[in-house]
Parts: C-alpha cells; sequence; structure tokens
C-alpha cells in the first residue's frame, strides 16, 4: 500500500510539473518533449488504476504519433518564438489568479461530503486482478455493446484524414493531367488535320 | 491510501493548467494546441479513475473515444496551422483576423 501511494505521488508529481514547464518553455521544442513526459506520466498513472490496455495506447497515440506530429510542425514552421512570447508576463497575474480560484473551487467540490453516492463505500484501490484481462474485457464490450461508436470513431478519423489533406493540399501549376472525357470525345474528324506541306519548307 | 479525490484532484491541478496555458501563451497557437491536448489528457484521467473505483469498464470505452477526438483535433489544428502559417508567415493568434467578426 505504501509502495502504491508512493508510486502515485511520483508520477502524479512529475506529470503536473511536466504539465507547468509545457506552458512555461521558452522554447515550443522543450514544450513539446515535456507533453510526452508529462503523458508517459499519465499511462504510468493508468496502469496503476488497472487500465492497462489504454496506457500502452495511450503511449502508441500520444508519444508516437501526435507528440512526434507536434515536433514536425514545430521544427518545420521558421517563426520568431521570442516576439510570440511577448505578453506572457503581462498576462501570469490575472492567469495565476484565475487557475488558484479554479483549482480551489474544484477542489472545495470534491473534499464535500458526497455520503449517498455510488462510490462512496470505496475499498483501497489496488489493481484489479481479474480471471479476464484488461485488454480482453474491453474488447468484449467494443465490440459488442459500443459497436456504433466504435464505427463512429472510425468515421471521425476519416473525416480528421480527408480534412487535413485537403487543407494542406497545394495545387501547383504546369502539372499535366490526364483528362479522359476530353480523350473519348476525340474522333476522326478531330484527331487528324490535313495539311499541304510545300516542297522544301517546313510546316 | 489513494482514493479517488487523489486522482481526480489531479485531473483538476492538469485541466487548470492548460485553461492558463491557452491564457498566458496568447499568441503562439502550437502551445495553444498543447494546453488542448493536457485538458483531454485530464479528462481521460477522470473517465479511467471512476472506471476503476465504480469497477465497470465503460469509462474506459469513452476515454478511448476521447483519445480519437484528441488524435482527430491535433491533426485537423496542425493542418490548419500550416496553411496559416503559409498565408501570413506568422502563428500569432491576433492576426487571425480575416474574416473581421
Amino acid at each position: 500500500m505504501i509502495l502504491y501511494s508512493l508510486t502515485f505521488y511520483l508520477f502524479s508529481s512529475v506529470a503536473v510539473l511536466s504539465a507547468l514547464m509545457v506552458i512555461s518553455a521558452k522554447n515550443p521544442v522543450h514544450s513539446v518533449l515535456f507533453l510526452i513526459l508529462s503523458f508517459v506520466n499519465a499511462s504510468g498513472l493508468f496502469v496503476l488504476l488497472g487500465a492497462e490496455f489504454l496506457a500502452m495506447i495511450l503511449v502508441v497515440v500520444y508519444v508516437g504519433a501526435v507528440a512526434v506530429l507536434f515536433l514536425f510542425v514545430v521544427m518545420m514552421l521558421d517563426i520568431n518564438f521570442v516576439k510570440l512570447r511577448e505578453g506572457f508576463l503581462q498576462y501570469l497575474p490575472f492567469g495565476a489568479l484565475l487557475g488558484i480560484v479554479l483549482v480551489i473551487e474544484l477542489g472545495i467540490l470534491f473534499l464535500t461530503d458526497r455520503s449517498s453516492n455510488i462510490y462512496n463505500n470505496q475499498t483501497p484501490l489496488q489493481p484489479i486482478v481479474s480471471e479476464v484481462e484488461n485488454t480482453k474485457m474491453i474488447g468484449q464490450i467494443l465490440y459488442t455493446e459500443y459497436f456504433y461508436l466504435f464505427q463512429i470513431c472510425g468515421i471521425i478519423l476519416l473525416v480528421a484524414m480527408i480534412g487535413s489533406i485537403t487543407l494542406t493540399l497545394r495545387d501547383k501549376g504546369g502539372v499535366k493531367r490526364q483528362n479522359i472525357a476530353s480523350q473519348n470525345t476525340v474522333d476522326a474528324s478531330t484527331a487528324i488535320e490535313k495539311k499541304k506541306v510545300k516542297i522544301g519548307e517546313g510546316i | 491510501m489513494i482514493t479517488l479525490e487523489h486522482y481526480l484532484f489531479l485531473g483538476a491541478i492538469i485541466f487548470t493548467l492548460g485553461v492558463l496555458g491557452i491564457f498566458l501563451n496568447k499568441k503562439n497557437l502550437i502551445i495553444i494546441l498543447m494546453s488542448i491536448e493536457l485538458i483531454l489528457l485530464s479528462v481521460n484521467i477522470n473517465f479511467i479513475a471512476f472506471s476503476a473505483y465504480i469497477n465497470d469498464i465503460s469509462g474506459q470505452i469513452f476515454a478511448m473515444l476521447t483519445l480519437t477526438v484528441a488524435a482527430a483535433e491535433a491533426a485537423i489544428g496542425l493542418a490548419i496551422l500550416v496553411v496559416f502559417f503559409r498565408n501570413l508567415g506568422s502563428i500569432e493568434v491576433n492576426k487571425i483576423n480575416q474574416l473581421k467578426g
């Protein structure tokens, strides 16, 4: 139990600190790297909660795809980042005040008495050790009860893919493309042209 | 002993940091997108913590839906960012006033 608490505090403190660094780092490349650290620690917390499959998905999808996409964009665009940080200190007092108020309010919300709620009689949390492992449990419910949700996820990803391709597609001039309709309408009268060529001259 | 409140409080702190990131980096569109990712991460932490404490696997399914939406949002957001940079040569948010809204 002590080890569980220690692990929780380790993972959550690193996650919070790196989230803080994401929004305060001077260099956006560092921000992306701290975002990766935050996600890896969150996936450690997911393992603590007994959600191994989602922990691995988080590492694969976020660290492997989204963070690398961010890194790619940050490094590809040639941006003057010093200019972009102007006004950071100007908004800091207001932002800090707002953040403190938000955290205190949410904290009060969680610490109030909720004696009638279903999760009131909490047992000390252990990783759920059941006969069926986590991945199999998700698979059993995802393809039966939540099948439409699964398909909607696929459609969302398809729309996102089509959207980002059409947004960034650049139509370069001077590219010759096949026009099938005009090819099919060609007949002998338009395809062949007769010319009288004088002897000793070109066309 | 770690209770549900610990996890909810962690989610609240990360959510607040994400909101703060949007406030403080008002000019840098990339940091704003990363802050949105942090907010969605806090949502995921809440979903999975509730799923573990209520002992119901459905929460993890919805966390997967959140992950999908976050990935789609990042892809489209970064595509818009690239187009914006190509047209204006900058990613300052306060220069996005083409629609004169």
